[in-house]
């Protein structure tokens, strides 16, 4: 009950802040990028708001309590991953580009089969981690609001989405997510120093527990140390697995469309740096606090317990429940649903601006709106059919689906056919676009067939490629695909025009100017 | 076209972007490096990750808290860097500023 109230709360301040937002916000950059007057600490807010996600929140928080150490070195990749954001991506892309990822990208090259292939891969990449979002709410929902069924809560979040990014554009999707961002840092705060209050705070009494959890595993009661490595991944191919998944973390994140469109909303790259850093902290403290919450639900509450009550994805609402009662409970989880949409109405409205960019105006109409004010309109209705898509997806696959290896793919995907692509045409004179094109569809193909041969989809004992993610060998496919594409082919055009994109993404010369916003 | 060629053959640009690479590189390359000898080493040598250094408190958990320092502390770094590129750069922009 208590949930359903606060999570009211926060639906109602997000649609006063859509209703503000839509006020404000008329022209094609107010809506796709808010006239490119976001600040450094509110970009920061928003970059760690779009990244906190519900795989975060209650997935991390969920892994350590029932594998330890192993579901730490999610938070680790996590946030070591913005250093790529930080020296390579942030500031050149501000530079260069006006909308989307896609604007570097076809820069200098042939700019239709560059940017139909950018908009395939940010679609796909986007899909992938909605349905994983959407499909963690309806679960959320059904075992909190008893009463409200999957489907019915799954369609709720799908409306709203629709609602924050038809009618308000980027400046109502960024406050939606800094007004989460603060939630989900405040709730997660007051929940990591409930759990040191539990241990009179004192760090030892508290490592001590977690060096001796103890469950029951195939009927039997065990103990074990929670601080070792190893529970989650196990030989013969844990070790490669591990360093897989760092890989698809690290190189991934730079190459995520709904985090990159963040960057067009500050005035200059200056101010996106700044708020890269804002980013980090906020970030970095956030997964820190993840060993409280996952250490604390593994002594606290105690994996049986949390198995019957909604499994892994329910740790960090339980503990809330076990240190704070119900009414902390339900703040708890009005968060965590207010974390998932936020997070979904960033991912659609960087899905409908490359489709309305990249696709629509630039590959069907050649780069001009046929109308004035048309790339809008089209990105508007591509927001409708994301959200349309994404209810109908997620309700197929039900609760019980493993999201796990959606949010995996998105991020593999991203490193795979995102990142060569974008690192190759900042720093590399001799690309082309054979190259880009070449590179975006290894990337994208390799990444997707080997999780379909991949334990996550056809089991542990019939998988033919043995890792649960891609990343260790569909990363340096995508670059060879890049590399090899490249070479076949000459393109003296974008050889020369090199020299221009240097020029513009280093010094700024020429950058998309930051515009008023109507009062 | 032409001005473009111009300001990339202009020693102040030449010089931004060496003294930018000059940055860039070693904090990527150091950042990597230290980054996946985290993985490597929980994986490939777990015995020694495993060793407890204070209270139940292991080298495993130990070098993973580093990460956040060490990420917060490059960031920093290059803040710091960033800064003394923006003034060569603001002196490519002002004289193209300049009819």
């Amino acid at each position: 009950m208590t949930a359903l109230v606060m999570f009211l709360i926060f639906v109602g301040a997000t649609l006063v802040i859509t209703y503000w937002a839509a006020q404000r916000s008329t022209g094609t950059a107010a809506y796709f990028a808010a006239n490119r007057q976001i600040t450094a600490w509110q970009n920061g807010f928003a970059v760690a708001g779009d990244y906190m996600s519900a795989a975060s929140f209650l997935g991390i928080a969920g892994i350590i309590a029932f594998q330890g150490y192993d579901g730490f070195m999610y938070s680790v990749g996590w946030l070591v991953a913005y250093l790529t954001v930080l020296l390579i991506v942030a500031e050149p892309l501000r530079n260069a580009g006006k909308y989307t990822m896609a604007d570097v990208l076809a820069y200098r090259l042939n700019p239709r089969p560059v940017r139909a292939m950018a908009s395939l891969s940010t679609l796909i990449v986007s899909t992938f981690y909605m349905i994983a979002q959407m499909v963690g709410a309806g679960a959320l929902v059904s075992v909190l609001l008893k009463g409200i069924g999957y489907n019915t809560a799954v369609t709720g979040v799908g409306i709203l989405m629709v609602v924050y990014v038809v009618f308000g554009g980027m400046l109502a999707t960024t406050w939606v997510q800094i007004t989460k961002a603060i939630l989900l840092m405040g709730g997660t705060m007051v929940l990591s120093f409930l759990v040191l209050a539990h241990f009179g705070f004192s760090l030892s009494n508290f490592f001590d527990a977690v060096g001796q959890v103890t469950y029951t595993e195939n009927g039997q009661k065990v103990v074990r140390d929670f601080m070792q490595p190893g529970l989650r991944f196990k030989p013969p191919y844990g070790a490669l697995d591990l360093i897989s998944l760092g890989m698809a973390l690290i190189f991934g994140t730079a190459g995520l469309p709904h985090i990159l469109v963040r960057f067009y909303t500050v005035p200059d790259a200056r101010t996106a740096r700044i708020s890269v850093v804002w980013a980090m902290a906020l970030i970095g403290v956030f997964y820190l606090m993840t060993t409280f919450l996952g250490f604390g639900a593994a002594t606290i509450v105690g994996r049986d317990t949390i198995a019957v009550n909604g499994g892994t994805n329910m740790s960090a609402p339980l503990l809330a429940k076990s240190l704070g009662g119900e009414v902390f409970f339900g703040f708890i989880s009005a968060i965590a649903f207010a974390t998932i949409l936020a997070v979904v109405a960033g991912l659609t409205i960087s899905a409908s601006t490359s489709f309305a960019h990249d696709f629509y105006t630039n590959v069907m109409h050649h780069g001009r709106e046929p109308k004035p004010g048309q790339e809008v309109r089209v990105a508007r209705m591509a927001a409708f059919v994301v959200g349309a898509v994404a209810i109908a997806v997620a309700i197929v696959l039900g609760p019980t689906a493993n999201v796990a290896f959606l949010v995996a793919l998105a991020f593999a995907v991203a490193a795979s056919a995102n990142l060569p692509v974008i690192v190759f045409s900042l720093f590399w004179r001799r690309f082309n676009t054979t190259g880009a094109v070449a590179g975006l569809g290894t990337g994208l193909a390799a990444s997707l067939a080997l999780i379909l041969i991949s334990p996550s989809i056809m089991g542990a004992d019939r998988a033919l490629f043995p890792l649960e993610n891609p990343g260790i060998l569909s990363i340096p496919l995508g670059f060879l695909g890049a590399v090899l594409g490249t070479l076949l082919t000459r393109e003296p055009a974008a050889e020369v025009k090199f020299d221009e994109l240097l020029v513009r993404a280093n010094t700024g010369l020429g950058a998309e100017p930051a515009g008023p916003l109507k009062g | 076209m032409e001005q473009w060629k111009e300001i990339a053959a202009s020693s102040d640009f030449k010089r931004l972007v060496r003294e930018k690479l000059r940055v860039v590189i070693p904090a990527t390359l150091f950042f990597i490096i230290y980054y996946f000898a985290l993985p490597v080493l929980v994986g490939y040598a777990p015995r020694l990750m495993q060793r407890r250094v204070i209270g139940n408190v292991n080298l495993a958990y130990l070098f993973a808290l580093s990460q956040f320092f060490v990420a917060w502390g490059i960031a920093g770094l290059y803040l710091r860097a960033a800064a003394r590129l923006d003034v060569l750069a603001k002196k490519i922009t002002d004289r193209q500023a300049k009819p």
